[in-house]
């Protein structure tokens, strides 16, 4: 049982610090700043449109921070992207998944370019979303919810210690949920940190949780 | 920290991009086929459309094949980056934490073995339409097996500039088109002087230089590019 609580990452730490974004003539993110460390959770909520993905893609650094910045264990992720990239798994609105490999092929391609993975850890990993029978189908004939599912198995397989998830319940059902929370639970406590949007709380219970409300 | 990412060989990432995309090819084989079948129809109407006069075709045959050979590069480039783009997987690749310029060039590799190479294998057997006989054959994979390569290093910078943009494939083919010039100027000089019987050396060397200069930079002007598209 305390196996569980051992700590799988060391200490870290993002620091977001007075971030401002503008699209086009929109100022979109006005001086957003938190900071997030190992076993934390931090939920990023607000109306449609209000900024959640772009704040995550600029986490991300998949968007380029205009103004402000963003630290990892008090580096500007910028100048150590490489290594920042790696200790991030950023599951965005797409799903990155392609239509004509199965669900296993997928999975391991995409996380065979980060880090090694065999097949059995990517079996595994679909039994754990709750989709071992679609391991050998094609992602084209996969549901929405199943192909979601794909995507999370991610997180099961992942070494990174800062898990960035857009929208993860999108077309996910109750159980599915629970799943997830299962998964993000397991992530915390060993010492992981997790910046989500999502319009339904997640793990609205749990102590280390935040909520981040944008307007 | 458990990453382990930095473990794992370059080789590796290398050879799983191949293996993703010609696996890929052969689930969606009709749209891989579409370059070399451009290429073939392209070179037999010819002799239809001029003259079924061997001596006459001979003596256009070279700027025959390495246009077709152009053209036929041009298409297949456009959808190099796009499906990744749009699925998602690029922006992934993105966040690996890998160098991105040895991922697409890994990525390009792949697209030239499966648009460029099958090209440059039957362009012996379909130049016999034009009149050239088929001893020339080891002459006509070598300059084409430069020429296309090339041509696929720049066609992917151009994809990976237009890639963001809706409809990018015109403004792919403006930008590219001038680039690929020199290409098709030494490669059919190359061919040229080879089915004279003259010393193919000079357009060759100038050949492998600029395509040793096109792997060594166009995957850092692709991955820039790329950074930006994905945005």
């Amino acid at each position: 049982m305390f196996a569980d609580y051992v700590l799988r990452h060391h200490a870290m730490r993002l620091d977001v610090r007075d971030m401002h974004l503008w699209r086009g003539d929109h100022h979109l993110l006005r001086g957003i700043s938190f900071s997030l460390q190992g076993g934390q959770l931090i939920q990023i909520q607000g109306h449609n449109g209000a900024g959640k993905t772009s704040l995550l893609r600029c986490v991300a650094g998949l968007l380029p921070v205009e103004s402000g910045e963003c630290l990892w264990n008090g580096v500007p992720t910028q100048r150590a992207l490489m290594a920042f990239n790696q200790s991030i798994l950023y599951l965005g609105h797409s799903q990155a998944l392609k239509l004509d490999l199965t669900s296993k092929e997928n999975l391991e391609f995409a996380m065979g370019l980060r880090q090694h993975v065999t097949s059995a850890q990517v079996l595994n990993a679909l039994t754990l979303v709750g989709i071992p029978q679609c391991a050998e189908l094609p992602v084209r004939v996969l549901s929405a919810g199943q192909r979601r599912r794909v995507a999370l198995a991610q997180l099961v397989l992942t070494n990174s210690p800062l898990w960035i998830l857009d929208e993860p319940t999108t077309n996910l059902d109750a159980q599915g949920v629970a799943m997830l929370e299962g998964l993000m639970t397991h992530h915390l406590q060993q010492g992981g940190a997790i910046i989500t949007a999502a319009h339904q709380p997640l793990l609205a219970a749990h102590p280390a949780r935040r909520e981040w409300m944008l307007h | 920290m458990s990453v382990s990412g930095h473990t794992l060989s370059p080789f590796t990432q290398f050879a799983l991009i191949l293996r993703r995309d010609l696996r890929l090819a052969v689930r969606r084989w009709d749209q891989v086929l579409q370059p070399l079948v451009f290429f073939v129809v392209v070179i037999t109407l010819f002799p239809l459309a001029i003259s079924p006069e061997l001596s006459e075709l001979r003596r256009i045959a070279t700027g025959i094949l390495w246009v077709a050979a152009m053209l036929a590069s041009l298409l297949a480039g456009e959808a190099l980056f796009r499906p990744d783009l749009e699925d998602g997987v690029m922006e992934q690749w993105v966040l690996t934490g890998q160098p991105l310029p040895w991922l697409l060039l890994a990525k390009t590799v792949g697209h030239w073995l499966l648009t460029g190479f099958p090209l440059v294998l039957v362009a012996p057997w379909v130049a016999t339409a034009l009149g050239v006989e088929f001893d020339h054959w080891r002459l006509m994979i070598l300059t084409l097996a430069l020429g296309t390569a090339l041509l696929s290093v720049l066609g992917a910078i151009g994809a990976a500039l237009t890639v963001g943009l809706r409809r990018g494939n015109m403004l792919m083919a403006m930008l590219v088109l001038p680039l690929e010039m020199p290409v098709l100027i030494f490669g059919a000089k190359a061919l040229d002087f080879g089915l004279q019987g003259d010393v193919v050396t000079g357009p060759l060397s100038v050949l492998a230089a600029m395509l040793l200069l096109g792997l060594v930079l166009g995957p850092f002007a692709m991955a820039a590019a790329i950074r930006i598209g994905v945005e």
